[in-house]
């Protein structure tokens, strides 16, 4: 289910009175959307913080600098760093075939590729279990070889890759269905080979969407729980990602050592919410003097 | 007198969009509110039907003044440009809406809305939803809608700009004489001064926030007051020396003025087709234009250029060809007014004494 | 007229890769999604039919359906009425602060869940913050169907404000105006003019959220307490029939899951395509 929607906030002049609300009900309405927002939203944001510090700078510092949780930041960025650049090749890939050819079954290749959407957390990690695990279908030939997929890093990626896969794709291709293939054309017309077409032409009309996708496919990967929980094994120090030591704290009762690692990824939220406004605020600029 | 409105301003921000506006318009006249897009012409539409405020000036409807009254409660009929039909609402449902507003009885509300259907010519697409339908059939309901309430005025924004040429010519006839019909007091805005000639009874010219003219399409078309009029009705050509065109070169009031000449002025012709040739002057053909039922010549007479017309039962004449030109009249421009002069050498050839 | 049939399948296009990136897209496809997904079908077939029912209609199981199927679907009827106010209030107002309640919309998605799910739990436990508030009047949240409630409103809240929020820029004030010359006031206008407009939006949100919930774990096992029969939800019961090595159990559980998001899947799909038409033919 995308959770990515392009929003424009527009900058109109105040609505005409007969198809507006009276002030009273706008301070209403606003309030209520503020109180609420601030309940669900903004106070569990600053509890995470003021828990973190709660026992001091020290302890936080103490917390982010242990053996455990710097293992696991690595293990999670290295999780990423593979799971992200697949799904980004394989987005640009489907959203290439799906833009610029018709086919037949086009539409059924678009709800295969939401399915991961779908699918709970649980179930993505349950899935290699099944397939890669010592019960699974490949478990006892993986054995035999001596390959270790589950409770170690492969399982973590595969996880990751599986839950993030829509990402990327589900950004591109109502972009590039909007941007047509004229442009492509013109440039296979002008002499353009398949590379140089793809370098000059689609990249930089997409760079922005596929930004977009990218962020939020990172935010989603280093911060998955359920899934990488499932083919983890927790086992620290080894295959444990940040959002799984967290787990870990907060069930050992280390209150503040698990919201001081929770406020590293309170900022990696933070930061992606914050390239993406930049992306939104770009594009936005970049309309109107298309426009004109 | 019906709608009467008072020395009206509006500004958007610093763009004035109406200055000093006053007409009146008497009952029962579908008045045609004509000018180039972005003249404030819908900004003055909009104030008459209440979905804009005036910075200042009066509007008054029979007599009252209507200013603070919500437009709600105007009884004013509104057709949209893009018609803004409801689209989650069949036909049916579209033209109720004003009536079940106003919780008519149910009976009541049938009644009248088939009688729309069947004026509007939309009987067996009731049950059809915008979607369902053409340009013309959509603005058909947008129509039917705006009268189902039985307003005292019915206001058109741009009734016919998103509709295929062909339709609209028919659409034009069709709506002019269902208002005639009716007997209702209706506004409609145009950039297209063909359509506002063909439909109105009056127009009102308006440009950058001013109203230039009102009165009858020929009124306007053989009298217009200012330079804006003359040059915005009809084809013509802007003339920067009239005082070098033969005929004019002693009027006085022409020094240093332009002209302006429309096509029907001129005569163009090989020296014995020329009614007055006392009166014509040499020019040579630049171009020749077909334009389906006449052809078009764009004629250079010195320093001048004028567009003339030709038809086709006449012998051709071609691009480079030497023909002599009359022009029979002409419309002094200055700052703002505007004046016809005749040409005076167009006297009788052949004058018959007894 | 096989030929003929082959030429219309054949894209005839100048455009080059068509069979590298199509060829790459079904293969990934295939080997991260596809198989995995089938797996699961395999193992649930290993389960006779008797086996299968007896493993879903456990009274633990079935409790544990009824949490995660009522919790999101309360949850999502909230973000349906607040999603719906909070776009309103994005699209048509003007107010200081108004981007940055944008952007803290979509935090839900930019924050891990696990990260939610202890922040929630720290402020809503009874002697949390906003615990603290409510214990005297007698409301628990956190480790009650409640605090699920809670979290999954966190985890749904953007869906509902995102998919309502373009349709309702999209909204022409002249169909608003048209509504206001027939003589409708503000209120008639919202509900016999606006609000049908955003009934596609609204359901597409909510569908969305409610299968985002039915599928969370991450923010929910912090503060449901996770007791069984009370405030288990269904991926938890999945993950502890794993952790007992009761793969067939978890398989059993995570097979009716599976139809039920896909349903959903499809549901959102057609919902989509239907306002799509619709907005496409107008």
């Amino acid at each position: 289910m995308a959770g990515v929607v392009t929003t424009q906030l527009s900058e109109k002049t105040a609505r005409p009175k007969h198809i507006n609300e009276s002030l009273a009900v706008r301070i209403i309405l606003i309030s209520v959307s503020l109180l609420f927002l601030g309940c669900v939203v903004l106070l569990p944001l600053l509890s995470i913080f003021i828990e973190a510090f709660k026992k001091g700078a020290d302890v936080y510092f103490a917390a982010i600098r242990d053996p455990d949780a710097l293992s696991a930041l690595k293990l999670t960025l290295l999780t990423a760093l593979i799971a992200v650049p697949l799904n980004t090749v394989f987005g640009v890939a489907a959203a290439w075939a799906i833009s610029k050819f018709r086919f037949r079954g086009k539409n059924v290749l678009i709800t295969l590729i939401d399915l991961p959407f779908a699918v709970s957390p649980v179930i993505a990690g349950l899935v290699f279990i099944l397939l890669f695990g010592a019960q699974g279908f490949l478990g006892p030939w993986l054995d035999n070889h001596n390959i270790q997929i589950m409770f170690a890093l492969p399982g973590i990626v595969l996880a990751t890759t599986f839950v993030t896969f829509p990402f990327v794709a589900r950004e591109l291709i109502p972009l590039m269905q909007a941007q047509g293939v004229q442009e492509e054309e013109a440039a296979a017309s002008l002499g353009a080979k398949g590379w140089q077409i793809f370098w000059r032409v689609t990249l930089p009309n997409i760079k922005w969407g596929l930004l977009y996708g990218v962020i939020l496919c990172n935010a989603r990967a280093m911060g998955e729980f359920g899934a990488v929980s499932v083919v983890s094994g927790h086992i620290r120090g080894e295959t444990n990602t940040l959002p799984l030591h967290i787990e870990i704290l907060y069930n050992e009762y280390s209150f503040s050592a698990s919201f001081a690692v929770a406020s590293l990824l309170v900022m990696l939220a933070v930061v992606t919410l914050i390239v993406k406004s930049f992306i939104e605020w770009k594009t936005a600029r970049q309309l109107p003097k298309e426009e004109s | 007198m019906h709608i009467e409105v008072r020395n009206v301003n509006k500004a958007f921000g610093t763009h004035q969009a109406v200055r000093d506006v006053s007409f009146t318009i008497e009952r029962g006249k579908l008045i045609g509110l004509l000018g180039p897009s972005g003249g404030g012409k819908s900004t003055l539409l909009r104030i008459l039907a209440g979905l804009e405020t005036p910075d200042s000036g009066d509007i008054f409807i029979n007599g009252q003044r209507v200013n603070d009254v919500k437009p709600q409660l105007r009884g004013i009929g509104f057709v949209f440009q893009n018609y803004a039909l409801f689209k989650h609402m069949n036909v049916f449902d579209n033209i109720a809406f004003g009536l079940t507003i106003r919780k008519a009885r149910k009976a009541e509300i049938k009644e009248r809305v088939n009688e729309l259907l069947e004026l509007t010519g939309l009987r067996g697409f009731e049950h059809r939803y915008p979607h369902q339908l053409s340009g013309g059939q959509r603005q058909r309901v947008a129509f039917a809608r705006a009268l189902a309430p039985k307003p005292e005025l019915l206001l058109l924004d741009e009734p016919f700009a998103a509709i295929d040429a062909k339709v609209r010519k028919e659409l034009r006839t069709w709506l002019k004489s269902l208002i005639a019909e009716l007997g209702i007091t209706s506004i409609f805005v145009t950039h297209d001064q063909d359509e506002a000639v063909e439909v109105a009874d009056e127009m009102l010219i308006v440009q950058q926030g001013r109203l230039e003219q009102q009165g009858s399409p020929i009124h306007i078309y053989t009298d217009p007051r200012t330079a804006f009029v003359a040059g915005f009705i009809g084809h013509s050509s802007v003339v920067e020396q009239p005082n070098s065109l033969r005929g004019f070169e002693n009027a006085a009031s022409l020094a240093g003025a332009k002209a302006i000449i429309r096509p029907e002025f001129v005569e163009v012709g090989r020296q014995e087709e020329i009614a007055f040739p006392s009166a014509a002057e040499k020019g040579k053909v630049r171009h020749v234009f077909f334009r389906g039922a006449h052809l078009e010549l764009d004629v250079e007479i010195g320093a001048n250029r004028v567009s003339a017309h030709r038809s086709l039962d006449q012998v051709p004449l071609q691009p480079g060809e030497e023909v002599s030109v009359l022009i029979h009249r002409l419309y002094v421009i200055s700052d703002e007014s505007a004046t016809m002069v005749e040409n005076p050498l167009k006297v009788d050839p052949l004058p018959v004494h007894i | 007229m096989t030929s003929s049939a082959r030429k219309k399948a054949k894209p005839r296009s100048v455009l080059p890769g068509f069979g590298l990136s199509l060829g790459f897209t079904v293969f990934y496809l295939s080997i991260i999604v596809i198989i995995p997904l089938i797996g699961i079908f395999v193992k649930t077939s290993g389960l006779t039919p008797g086996q299968f029912w007896d493993t879903v209609t456990n009274a633990r199981v079935l409790a544990s359906y009824k949490i995660s199927f009522l919790t999101s679907f309360y949850a999502a009827l909230v973000n349906l009425v607040f999603g719906l106010i909070i776009a309103w209030v994005l699209v048509r107002y003007k107010f200081p602060g108004k981007r940055l309640v944008d952007s803290l919309i979509d935090m839900p998605f930019a924050l891990p869940t696990a990260v939610a799910g202890i922040a929630l739990t720290a402020i809503y436990a009874p002697n949390g913050w906003v615990g603290k508030l409510l214990e005297p009047l007698g409301i628990k949240v956190a480790f009650t169907p409640l605090g699920i409630t809670l979290a999954l409103i966190f985890i749904g809240l953007p869906f509902v404000v995102r998919t309502v929020q373009p349709v309702l820029q999209d909204l022409d004030n002249e169909v608003e105006e048209a509504a206001v010359m027939l003589g409708a006031f503000r209120w008639r206008t919202f509900r016999r003019v606006v609000l049908p407009e955003l009934i596609p939006p609204l359901l597409t949100g909510f569908a969305l959220a409610f299968a985002r919930g039915i599928g969370e774990y991450g923010s929910v096992v912090f503060i449901s307490g996770n007791m069984p029969m009370k405030t288990e939800i269904a991926p938890l019961l999945i993950m502890t029939k794993l952790e007992q090595f009761d793969y067939r159990g978890a398989t059993a559980i995570a097979m009716v899951m599976l139809i039920v998001s896909f349903l959903l899947l499809l549901l959102i799909n057609y919902l989509q395509w239907r306002s799509n038409r619709r907005v496409a033919a107008a």
